[in-house]
């Protein structure tokens, strides 16, 4: 391995200028002539609008123009789009309400756009906006899924009754039924998955800008995905045909999901600035993205784990209402489905699984995929349900979990719920989990806590991960109306250097240095001659974006395929220089060598003749040497690990206290070491935040309580410990680099390890549930409740 | 009615017209194009914003650009010329940055710790934080990078 290559830690090469306030996020471009837009926002959860007048607004000073859904549909302005349908049990098409950017007659959740006023100051807007004049007529509101599915609740759309987005299931009722009737044991549990706000540190922002002279706009964003803007945005929306219309993601301050999707603030600016034929520019403040930005999670579900005599798992039955929001967000519906119940296998070899999954719309702010996407929300009922089976049976939860994985000879392993997974071992990774946590050492710690009156508890949680969603025409089947493979492009420069445009996008994850090592690596030259490009559609071919830990395992691969084509050109032009047959030459170590002689020509010396063709087989071949690839995978991967979580609780006040957290991971072969175990840190600081912080809290009437970093508990560095994580890696088999995927890995088993340590701790005093957050709010009343309980006994 | 301010800023002496209720943030990044200087909330949680004023950490989103008046202020632009500043190179070394976007702000809460505590230990650090939020990296290697980072000071200021 060299220094730079594959498997290196190499420091970032994009840390410069972050570090040193150079980085260009969007809220740092200003274009000429640019105005402000302030958005006008509900402050009901649900009311009818009967009028709005904005004459005092667009008279105040400095304000350019005021634009409400009524100037929007005079354009002809679209709603914004769905990007995922599911069909219900019944085979009928999931209920799909019209999502305009302004709202037009109605609102439906606090926060839900009105009015948008620009100004030449954005202090001149925010006062404009206070002087329009919105009548509402407060409606009824629910914030519950659970409420909003019974009768008599307040209904958000004509065409969806009972407030049902869709009814979907899947897997085989009958036949886990028959299972349940085999088990000597069910264990059961009613378990809510709490709704998150993401919270990317940079606040969305926007920037649209109309060019007078060529009829073109551009729209600076904070997406991860800038050409499914383009596309959703041109094609649905706007109606601005793709090479009318350049959408920017620069530097982006953290995505985590929530700048996946097309938000009206984009197509806003966009249009606007084609009617005031000034740039406009909208930031968030971050109160309004709290109360805007795509929210996480949120699922009541009940759950039942069949299970025979020794332990063996029989059967699983799930059934969840997921929250929607108050709009189908773009992604929304694929996640309480095809990236949740597949997951329900998990490790283990569980033979009959069924689930079924009803969608609700409510007064709140729309729910889409939020790191780990529905993976969390599967990992976390089953690894519950497995404590809970173990506690139940007195067998340890590390061995009932070895009784139930999937062997390591079963690869390619189907399992009941659609996914073949390529490859694993679960075995070695539990192993090193727990060996690194002193597992065994446990009841030491626990009797040492127990003599300061700590309640110690240690819990474990297994997962599976499916990541890089794949291939298009199975996710197409299921529903996806896009492809989701990746594009790259390879740009060899005459002297040997070279540019990567890749349609993946990096907020955070480090690709210019991880591309840029596999090029480096590939090619055999120095990683200083390798520039990674993003984030413009004007630059790059095409892309899907970054989401689902895709980015290498199918960005990568699109880079992989590329290079490939640079290699195998750049062979004919060697060969041509070499005067030697092409299936004579090598290329190894950045040079084309004749094999069994030392006559070669440097990849630097190629790249230059494809550029200089004096000496070239101009006949047979162009000039030049610049390759591009699409890259549609074959299947999922699989990354998987086990987490082990040991906390301390004070009895007193119910502060838990994270002491140990331990986790071992197989993401497959590792690019960059150093940039793996900072995803795997970032992601379980924020499954632990779910666990023990984090918690979005509506009041029955749909408003927003956890509205600012004052009432949202987000995770500060004194809550969390440091982390003790390895590796244990099987390659994936059907990517050419062999890569998985780390990027959600914490936050799928930090949520459910972190619980099951908590309800260990709490075991002794007879509590054998709790939801999450384990606020010490919520784990003082437990406490409380059962200590009386005992006392009465 | 706008007032006039001047200040020091990153060595250079700077003046501006603003309005009275002009933050300093505003100030920086709108008035002097030092966009090094984030926000990432409107209730002074997240310390995406801190900078120095007359060797002080401060949120300057807490603080009026008027406040400043005569004030020496670094910002993370200002911190290292051309180079890095030990406690950046340690944040590159320990990988304790993602998207950057919180960064700069826990550098310059970072140096102004190590001013306060020149070895500070892991739990000094992570209390240190409370004022700075991160949402990529877990913290752990920002706690590792500030640690080096204390080291490299106490190094240079032998």
């Amino acid at each position: 391995m060299s220094e730079t290559g594959i498997g290196a830690a190499v420091r970032r090469k994009e840390d410069f200028r972050f570090l040193t306030g150079q980085g260009t996020y969007t809220d740092d471009i200003n274009r000429p002539g640019q105005l402000h837009a302030v958005i006008l926002r509900s402050p009901h959860a649900h009311a009818a609008i009967r009028g709005i007048d904005t004459a005092a607004a667009a008279a105040a000073a400095g304000v350019v123009a005021v634009f409400t859904a009524k100037d929007m549909a005079a354009d002809g302005v679209g709603g914004l789009p769905c990007g995922w349908q599911i069909h219900s049990k019944d085979g009928s098409p999931m209920i799909e309400p019209p999502h305009p950017a302004l709202a037009t007659d109605r609102v439906r959740h606090v926060g839900d756009p009105v009015a948008v006023v620009i100004a030449e100051t954005k202090a001149q807007a925010r006062e404009a906006a206070e002087l329009i004049a919105v009548d509402y007529q407060p409606l009824p509101a629910v914030a519950s899924a659970a409420e909003a599915q019974k009768p008599g609740a307040p209904q958000l759309f004509d065409a969806a009754p009972g407030n049902l987005c869709f009814d979907w299931h899947l897997g085989d009722k009958a036949q886990a039924d028959a299972a349940f009737a085999r088990a000597a044991h069910v264990a059961k549990l009613d378990i809510v998955n709490n709704r998150l706000i993401p919270n990317a540190m940079e606040p969305r922002a926007a920037i649209g800008e109309y060019d007078k002279a060529t009829g073109e706009y551009t729209l600076y964003t904070t997406s991860q995905n800038p050409h499914v803007i383009r596309l959703l945005m041109g094609a649905f929306v706007l109606h601005i045909p793709e090479h009318k219309l350049r959408v920017v993601a620069p530097d982006v301050g953290g995505g985590f999901g929530s700048k996946i999707y097309h938000y009206a603030e984009e197509a806003i600016v966009t249009w606007a600035a084609g009617k005031v034929r000034r740039p406009v520019k909208w930031t968030a403040d971050r109160s309004e993205s709290f109360m805007s930005d795509a929210h996480g999670r949120d699922h009541a579900t009940h759950a039942e784990l069949a299970l025979d005599k020794d332990g063996k798992f029989l059967g699983l039955k799930v059934s969840t209402i997921a929250n929607m929001g108050g709009y189908l967000s773009t992604f929304a519906p694929a996640i309480p489905t095809y990236l949740y119940a597949t997951l329900l296998a998990g490790t283990y070899t569980t033979p009959v699984i069924y689930c079924e999954v009803k969608a609700v719309f409510t007064n709140t702010v729309p729910v889409d995929a939020y790191r780990g996407a529905g993976r969390p929300e599967a990992t976390y009922i089953l690894e519950r349900l497995v404590d809970t089976a173990a506690r139940e049976m007195r067998i340890d939860p590390a061995e009932l979990r070895r009784r139930n994985f999937i062997p390591k000879d079963a690869y390619p392993y189907q399992t009941p719920v659609a996914l073949q997974y390529d490859s694993g071992d679960y075995f070695t990774t539990l192993d090193k989990a727990l060996a690194a946590a002193d597992y065994a050492g446990f009841a030491r710690r626990r009797d040492e806590a127990a003599r300061r009156g700590k309640l110690r508890g240690i819990g474990l949680a297994t997962y599976i991960e499916a990541c890089g969603i794949a291939p298009s025409a199975v996710a197409g089947s299921l529903g996806a109306r896009a492809g989701l493979y990746e594009a790259a492009e390879i740009r060899v420069h005459p002297t040997g250097s070279v540019t990567v445009f890749t349609g993946s996008h990096s907020h955070g994850q480090g690709h210019e240095t991880t591309f840029a090592q596999l090029v480096a690596d590939r090619l055999g030259i120095p990683i200083e001659n390798v520039e990674v490009s993003h984030g413009d559609t004007d630059k790059i071919p095409f892309g899907m974006g970054t989401y689902g830990s895709r980015s290498l395992a199918v960005g990568g691969s699109a880079i992989v395929k590329a290079l490939d084509k640079v290699v195998a050109k750049g062979r004919k032009i060697a060969a041509h220089l070499l005067e030697a047959a092409e299936a004579d030459i090598q290329f190894k170590d950045g040079k084309y060598v004749v094999e069994g002689t030392d006559r070669a020509k440097s990849f630097g010396e190629v790249a230059l003749t494809a550029y200089v063709p004096h000496n070239y087989p101009i006949e047979e071949l162009e000039p030049g040497l610049d390759e591009s690839a699409f890259y549609d995978p074959k299947n999922f991967t699989f990354p998987s690990g086990a987490h082990v979580a040991e906390v301390e609780i004070d009895r007193d006040t119910g502060i838990v206290e994270l002491v140990n957290f331990t986790a071992c991971d197989d993401f497959g072969r590792i690019i960059n070491p150093l940039i793996v175990e900072g995803q795997v840190h970032g992601g379980l600081v924020q499954g632990i935040g779910q666990a023990l912080l984090e918690n979005c809290v509506y009041d029955p009437e749909g408003q927003l309580l956890t509205g600012s970093y004052m009432d949202y508990c987000m995770p500060r560095a004194s809550d969390v410990p440091s982390f003790a994580v390895s590796t244990n890696t099987t390659l994936c088999t059907h990517n050419p680099l062999g890569v998985k995927g780390c990027g959600e890995a914490g936050a799928i088993g930090a949520p459910a390890a972190v619980m099951n340590a908590v309800l260990d701790a709490l075991s002794p005093l007879g509590i054998r549930h709790l939801d999450m957050p384990a606020s010490p709010e919520r784990v003082w009343r437990a406490i409380q409740q059962h200590s009386l309980a005992q006392a009465a006994e | 009615m706008p007032s006039s301010v001047r200040m020091t800023v990153n060595g250079k002496a700077v003046s501006g017209t603003v309005e009275p209720r002009t933050l300093l943030v505003q100030f920086l990044r709108e008035h002097l194009g030092l966009t090094g200087t984030h926000v990432g909330c409107d209730t002074s949680q997240c310390g995406a914003c801190v900078v120095h004023v007359d060797g002080v950490s401060v949120k300057s989103c807490t603080m009026l650009a008027v406040q400043a008046e005569g004030a020496k202020v670094t910002t993370i632009e200002g911190l290292a010329n051309g180079g890095l500043h030990p406690m950046q190179a340690a944040f590159h070394e320990h990988h304790g940055l993602q998207c950057g976007f919180c960064t700069p702000g826990m550098i310059m809460s970072a140096i102004d710790l190590v001013k306060h505590n020149s070895d500070p230990s892991e739990q000094e650090i992570r209390e240190w934080l409370e004022g700075n939020i991160c949402r990529c990296t877990g913290y752990h290697n920002i706690v590792k990078s500030i640690k080096a980072g204390a080291a490299a000071m106490r190094g240079a200021t032998k």
